[in-house]
């Protein structure tokens, strides 16, 4: 009964995660807001698109079962479900790894959105974690995408790329672009010491859509390959709002400040002492 | 110790960089394309008018609505005019 429902019907959404500047939590982000989706019993697929820079397998803690990968895929060396690994911990949750030993060329975004659209009447989202750079790899991971993320952190190189991104998006007619910007520190925001939330809302001018703050648990969890996406950590229940927020969910924004300055105040006695 | 206090916080300098930067990089203009511009208004102009191309002077600015990202930008030219009236 399912089988009769078109790819229309289905409306699944493709969601790219993008930055320009590498290393501002793409990968991490992609990681988090797809494990969280499947956590609500979504089903979702994650795909790795920095081929030769593989990283979403890592942390995502499944680089033990790649068998195949995008490449093979689209070079037919495999169906598609043969590529995708399940991850066994929540249920809907696959990945589609990219290749290791190929280079950005080995994928057309033709190929890109013809692999998107085989995966679209089987899943709900479909999350593209993009390479940094602006180059093919960036165009095969927005070829087929309804809508993007865009990361970055408060600094003024991340938001300088973020700008170039959120630019290349709007004249590829992106309809909606969402900010997450990640690695927010409020001690810093506080002491005029770095540019807060808003500041970058300002400068961007799209919507936001979630505020990490720096948390040494998401080194924590990347050590371990289990997004820490809803449990009991400030990046976690960030992560989880994000994902609410998402699935279109009105969700207020976490006030960091409290338990920040908290603990600012403990170290402090620790340190006077 | 004073000047601690009034030091602007690095906060307000990354934005005032990024302010500047950001409307650079949308308009996309490189300074031989000014050159080129500049060039092409004077050959017009002159055609009318006397006008000191020397002291000439254009320049791109970002106008529009508060911080949002349809923000025209917007070509200035300043030309000092040597004699109005000559003749066709």
């Amino acid at each position: 009964m399912e089988n009769n429902v078109s790819t229309e019907k289905k409306n699944s959404e493709v969601i790219v995660v993008t930055s320009g500047k590498g290393g501002v939590g793409k990968t991490t982000t992609s990681a988090n807001v797809g494990t969280g989706l499947a956590k609500l019993g979504k089903k979702v697929c994650l795909i790795d698109t920095d081929i030769g820079l593989r990283n979403l397998d890592v942390v995502m803690g499944l680089e033990n079962r790649i068998v195949y990968n995008l490449v093979d895929v689209v070079e037919g060396n495999c169906r598609i479900k043969q590529a995708l690994i399940r991850d066994k911990r929540h249920p809907g949750l696959y990945l589609m790894p990219s290749a290791q030993t190929r280079d950005k060329s080995a994928v057309s975004p033709g190929q890109m959105i013809k692999v998107i659209s085989h995966l679209r009447e089987q899943f709900d989202y479909i999350i593209l974690d993009c390479p940094a750079g602006i180059e093919q790899g960036f165009q095969n991971a927005i070829a087929g995408a309804d809508r993007a993320l865009v990361v970055t952190t408060p600094e003024v190189s991340a938001i300088r790329d973020a700008d170039r991104i959120i630019g290349l998006l709007e004249a590829n007619n992106f309809k909606q672009i969402d900010l997450v910007i990640n690695r927010l520190r409020m001690d810093m925001v506080k002491r005029g010491d770095m540019m807060s939330a808003s500041d970058v809302v300002d400068i961007l001018a799209i919507p936001l859509i979630g505020i990490i703050p720096d948390d040494e648990n998401v080194v924590i969890s990347t050590n371990q390959g289990e997004p820490l996406v809803g449990n009991d950590t400030f990046a976690g229940q960030a992560y989880a709002n994000v994902v609410l927020r998402v699935m279109g969910k009105e969700v207020p924004f976490l006030n960091f400040e409290k338990g920040i300055s908290f603990w600012t105040k403990v170290t402090g006695i620790f340190k006077k002492a | 110790m004073k000047r601690f206090f009034r030091r602007k916080s690095s906060c307000q300098i990354a934005k005032d960089r990024l302010k500047i930067l950001l409307i650079s990089d949308r308009v996309n203009c490189s300074p031989e394309m000014m050159e080129l511009i500049k060039a092409d208004i004077t050959k017009v102009i002159s055609k009318y008018m006397k006008i000191d191309a020397e002291n000439m002077d254009i320049q791109i600015n970002a106008k529009g609505n508060k911080g949002g990202r349809n923000k025209t930008p917007i070509l200035y030219a300043n030309i000092p005019i040597l004699d109005l009236h000559k003749s066709v």
